[in-house]
């Protein structure tokens, strides 16, 4: 018969019209099926039926653990008293390098003698290029650049406020743990075994040698493994790229040292 | 529709060599019937042969004609700076045996590039011409209408040529040296003098003449009076787009109208030209892999899927048995996303306003929530790396567990959704009156237009890349080719239907191997941030996307870590060929429901 | 509005003394923001106007889940003429710069504009190409910036909502379209496409770098020769079919 058709289309309509109010009565005695948390994981997944809105600025869609919005900076959490903790980062550049639109600046810090310091003194992210791609934090070896999980961003200006400098990038540690609490424990507990390989292979390969006490005095990479106790900080991890270069270059540098007196004899 | 095209040339069918592939065998004979024209390809790494530039339309019709290989797939110029060449490449297949390509590689001179077009033989390289026109200069000789087809007449140079540097260039290749380790940070625009992304010819004076840009796009136009009787009423011509709501995003479509009657029509496109492939060229090959989910934006991680085939083939990896399974579980329910959104869009150009895409965005969000949960984007999923995927399963999205998620979606919410598409359009009579005849495509012409995927099917060619050149496990799984054989409006509306039916029965098979195999490795070896070519080549990987056939060519030069040309082939721009054809004759109002048949997005057609 | 002038809006209006208990005096624009500002900011109607990726999520924003209706918002013109708000929901191209900018110039005011995402704020990860513009503040006013790449749906919303507040602190005192000295404020000029995009603001600019830049050909240079310069408000030679 003609126009069955679109009785049958207005049926599915009239059925989703009541599906709703069905299930308002089954959350009737529940604390209603709005502005009510459990409702409202239900009314989110596969077992929700009916109108499934989201009334955003008062419900909000709760964000998975790999969402990726800009990305941020991870430091210690800072000491009591002082605003900032010490930053994982150590300038090596993967970040920037794998970035793809290439929104990653970092300058890297120096010391007085004019040699590399492990850690930025400055780093900058063009939001208004980045694409929310996450290479930088899934290639990052430190776990010292994470994806954030804070989209409200809207603002009134963008000439000032959408380059991130270091301080606007920075957060705690505590705050990675705390939006991303699985992948924030699977990573320290990846950290801590690799820490544990290294000093047990060093302990082996070191023996007499024990080269680092040879180092140049002026080596702050060596320095600091006298100074800082030796906790469970990865900050630990980030040494042994350092020692090894210098492992390289201390001997080359001699050799030239040596090669230039004598040439200026 | 033609039965002939469907049928193997009777001349071929007797002679095939078991031992060879179709496309060693379509190159051996002809290389016998051309031996003149046609040497062996000799580059390290390349495949196919090299034809003398003038005697291509003679070896391109005899491949057709005679060997079967009767799709041209992608058209593509290459600009090889070094030895003061450009290259057009053509990948042609064939529709009756399947399986690889027969690649034809045209050298002609880089200052005066002059090669015969194909248009004659393939209607399906009209704007794949166009295109290598505009971004190389090569000229086609014997196209109907070159001009220029992503940038604008009168653009200054052609962008993918080597020499050619665009405002904001820095350098070469990425990453910067700008960015590290002396990084002080500055917006591109600072340093030009306009504070724009603009650049022009040294001493140009703006003159006035720009505005006359767009004449071109009229001229183009084919139509004269007619003399037949009757009454006689003025053409007019109307611009729907760039900014229309039937159009999908920012595309135009020049009509000429005969009353309400479509005489000609022109698609205008551009608006959404991002220089994927400049950038892409800049880029390391691991940087190209998010830019590809901004090809259609619809189906990242599909997208995403044909990128990694190809630079696998270059790299020659391979990729563990868990990663394959979740890669074809995220391109399935990306084809179900995709064609739920589509299918909501095309009633919507019916007149269906709304109520059904906002039905289908019920389920289409919850597929978003699982990308979402898998990948961290909703959209860009940037999912599959080299040799694997990025991240295994999540333990649960929305607070329920990931396999009892799917499972709920795939044997429950999704054929729900599509009994329910049925019950509410399917047997609509609007809708099938609206539908059924409008937009007719034969097989002969959609083979011969180069159109792919749903398109192609629903005029009764039964190709599907998933079964004609297998990739990842399809080979293993069982699905049927869906295929309808009216080619109009309404069999492009079924085939989706079909084919999402078709994706939860590969879904369905899914689910045990990726039980089966929890905890196994999803990548071969830990991903790089700075990859090298192990050998120089081309390599040219196709997917069966949602929209049609998606392949990517790609070349480099060994010890390489970005492409030296790296070029898409987008099935929603190639498709939109046949779109001028498929709506003359018809009304106007048939125009918008045939353009949303095709299912097109901009972001790949412009690229 | 010509009241604006008078400074009756404001209030402060010199009144003689025998008509002190004839007129009101106070401050109507104070009386009258709320008024306005509520009902503008409850039916911003933005325009069905996608451009690239970000108009997924935008569709999105106003589908079955987020559910724009509930701000007022879900009313998307397909006209110009009839929309409140310009939702610049992905990459601006050169090609598609002129055509955006006449939309702006039909919208009526009061009018906003929001940049949907990092491509439309800044370029986004396809600056640097050749047919991206960077910015489309660099051609329009733009009220609300929304980082991303796509912003969420959520995002998108709370970026809405920062305009609801921007609306709510206007006032029709101040609101530059309500006490307009020059009729043709507010109209942008429309670049035009030549060997690159023009900005017609910057056609000084342009002639001064070209006097900067000699040209190597000759022949390119006999051809570059300026005839007449285009007016900022000359009409397109071309007449377009409609």
């Amino acid at each position: 018969m003609y126009g069955t058709g679109i009785i049958k289309g207005l049926g599915v309509t009239l059925r989703h019209f009541i599906q709703t109010y069905v299930d308002d009565l089954r959350w009737a005695g529940k604390g209603g099926r709005y502005y009510n948390d459990e409702a409202f994981a239900v009314r989110q997944s596969t077992q929700g039926e009916g109108v499934m809105t989201v009334f955003y600025p008062e419900e909000k869609l709760p964000v998975p653990e790999r969402f990726r919005f800009v990305p941020f900076l991870v430091t210690d959490d800072p000491p009591p008293g002082q605003r900032w903790g010490h930053d994982w980062c150590t300038s090596c550049g993967i970040c920037a390098k794998v970035c793809p639109p290439q929104c990653i600046w970092i300058e890297r810090g120096k010391l007085p003698n004019g040699r590399p310091k492990p850690e930025p003194v400055n780093f900058y992210i063009d939001i208004d290029i980045c694409m929310n791609c996450g290479y930088c934090a899934e290639f990052c070896p430190f776990d010292a650049i994470k994806m954030d999980h804070d989209y409200e961003l809207a603002g009134y200006d963008r000439t000032t406020a959408h380059i991130h400098d270091k301080a606007r990038l920075s957060k705690p540690l505590s705050y990675w743990q705390e939006i991303a609490p699985k992948r924030a424990e699977a990573e320290e507990i990846g950290r801590q075994l690799a820490e544990a390989a290294k000093t047990k292979k060093k302990s082996e390969d070191d023996g007499p040698r024990a080269w680092p006490t040879r180092l140049p005095v002026n080596c702050p990479i060596a320095a600091r493994s006298t100074k800082t106790p030796r906790v469970q900080r990865r900050r630990k991890g980030a040494k042994t790229p350092g020692r090894a270069l210098l492992c390289v270059f201390a001997p080359l540098r001699l050799g030239v040292k040596f090669l230039w007196s004598t040439m200026t004899f | 529709m033609s039965d002939a095209i469907l049928e193997p040339p009777a001349t071929t069918e007797p002679e095939h060599d078991p031992t060879l592939t179709p496309a060693q065998e379509a190159i051996a004979r002809l290389k016998a019937l051309y031996p003149d024209v046609i040497s062996d390809e000799t580059r390290e790494g390349y495949e196919g042969v090299v034809v003398y530039a003038d005697s291509l339309p003679e070896v391109a019709k005899s491949l057709r004609d005679d060997l079967g290989f009767n799709y041209l797939s992608s058209v593509t110029g290459v600009d090889i700076i070094d030895e003061g060449k450009l290259e057009a490449v053509y990948h042609l297949y064939s529709i009756n045996r399947g399986g690889g390509p027969v690649v034809l590689h045209v050298q002609v001179n880089r200052e005066e590039p002059l090669i015969p077009s194909l248009v004659p033989v393939f209607r399906g390289a009209e704007f794949q011409e166009r295109e290598a026109f505009d971004m190389f200069g090569i000229r086609f000789l014997g196209h109907p209408d070159l001009r220029r087809i992503l940038t604008w007449d009168g653009f200054n140079g052609h962008p993918l040529r080597k020499d050619w540097r665009e405002p904001f260039y820095e350098e070469e290749h990425k990453p910067f040296g700008s960015r590290w380790p002396e990084g002080e940070v500055f917006r591109a625009e600072e340093k030009t003098p306009y504070g724009k992304n603009v650049q022009y010819p040294a001493g140009w004076l703006p003159t006035g003449d720009e505005y006359d840009a767009e004449t071109d796009v009229y001229l183009g136009l084919s139509y004269s009076r007619d003399a037949t009787p009757g009454l006689k009423t003025d053409k007019v011509t109307v611009n729907m787009g760039p900014q229309h709501p039937s159009t999908h995003g920012v595309f135009r479509m020049v009509v000429t109208l005969d009353g309400e009657t479509v005489i000609d029509l022109k698609p205008v496109m551009g608006y959404l030209h991002r220089n994927h492939e400049q950038i892409g060229e800049r880029n390391t090959f691991i940087m190209n892999m998010p830019f590809t989910d901004r090809l259609d934006y619809l189906s990242g991680a599909s997208n995403n899927l044909g990128y990694a085939l190809t630079i696998e083939k270059l790299f020659g990896l391979s990729v563990p048995e868990r990663a394959e399974w979740l890669r074809i579980l995220t391109v399935e329910l990306v084809r179900i996303s995709n064609h739920l959104w589509a299918l909501g869009f095309l009633l919507n150009d019916l007149g269906a306003f709304q109520t059904p895409m906002l039905y289908n965005y019920i389920e289409r969000e919850l597929l978003v929530d699982f990308f979402e949960a898998l990948t961290g984007s909703r959209m860009m999923h940037n999912y599959m790396r080299f040799g694997g995927v990025a991240y295994d399963l999540p333990d649960d999205v929305r607070g329920i567990p990931t396999l009892k998620f799917l499972e709920d979606m795939i044997y429950t919410r999704l054929p729900r959704v599509l009994d329910q598409g049925d019950d509410l359009m399917t047997n609509n009579e609007i809708v099938r009156a609206r539908a059924i005849g409008a937009g007719y495509l034969s097989a002969a012409d959609a083979i011969n237009l180069s159109t792919a995927g749903p398109l192609l099917r629903a005029s009764g060619v039964p190709y599907d890349i998933r079964r004609a050149e297998p990739y990842s496990y399809y080979d293993h799984l069982d699905f049927d080719v869906a295929v309808r054989y009216n080619g109009d409006i309404y069999d492009r509306y079924l085939i989706r239907m079909d084919e999402m039916r078709q994706s939860l029965r590969i879904l369905e098979q899914l689910l045990p191997h990726l039980r089966r195999t929890q905890g196994a490795p999803i990548i071969g070896d830990k991903p790089q941030y700075a990859l090298r070519a192990p050998r120089g080549g081309e390599a040219y990987g196709r997917v069966e996307n949602p929209k049609g056939e998606l392949g990517y060519y790609v070349t480099a030069r060994r010890r390489d870590g970005n492409p030296q040309r790296y070029h898409v082939r987008a099935p929603s721009f190639i498709n939109l060929t046949a779109l001028g054809p498929m709506c003359r004759g018809y009304k106007v109002a048939d125009s918008v429901a045939i353009l949303g048949s095709i299912d097109i997005v901009l972001g790949e057609v412009d690229r | 509005m010509t009241v604006a002038n008078t400074g009756a809006l404001t209030g402060d209006v010199a009144v003689p003394d025998e008509l002190a208990n004839n007129v009101f005096i106070g401050n109507i624009a104070k009386l009258l923001d709320p008024l306005y500002n509520w009902s503008r900011r409850n039916s911003v109607w933005p325009m069905a106007f996608g451009l690239a990726c970000c108009a997924i999520e935008m569709i999105c924003t106003a589908s079955s889940r987020y559910d724009l209706a509930r701000f007022g918002m879900e009313v998307f013109r397909a006209t110009p003429r009839q929309a409140d708000l310009m939702i610049i929901s992905g990459t601006v191209t050169k090609k598609m710069v002129p055509t955006i900018v006449r939309l702006y110039n039909q919208m009526p005011e009061p009018r906003y504009v929001m940049s949907m995402g990092a491509c439309a704020s800044g370029g986004g990860p396809f600056k640097e190409g050749y047919n991206v513009v960077d910015g489309i503040d660099k051609f329009l006013p733009v009220d609300v910036y929304v980082p991303g790449c796509p912003p969420t749906p959520q995002a998108l919303i709370n970026g809405l909502i920062a305009l609801q507040e921007k609306i709510d602190h206007q006032s029709i005192a101040t609101a530059p379209w309500y006490n307009k000295k020059d009729p043709t404020a507010g109209i942008y000029p429309v670049p035009v496409l030549g060997p690159d995009l023009v900005d017609l603001r910057q056609l000084d600019l342009i002639r001064q770098e070209a006097a900067k830049r000699p040209v190597e050909d000759p022949v390119a240079a006999a051809e570059a020769q300026p005839t007449q310069p285009p007016d900022v408000e000359a009409a397109p030679k071309t007449v377009e079919p409609q």
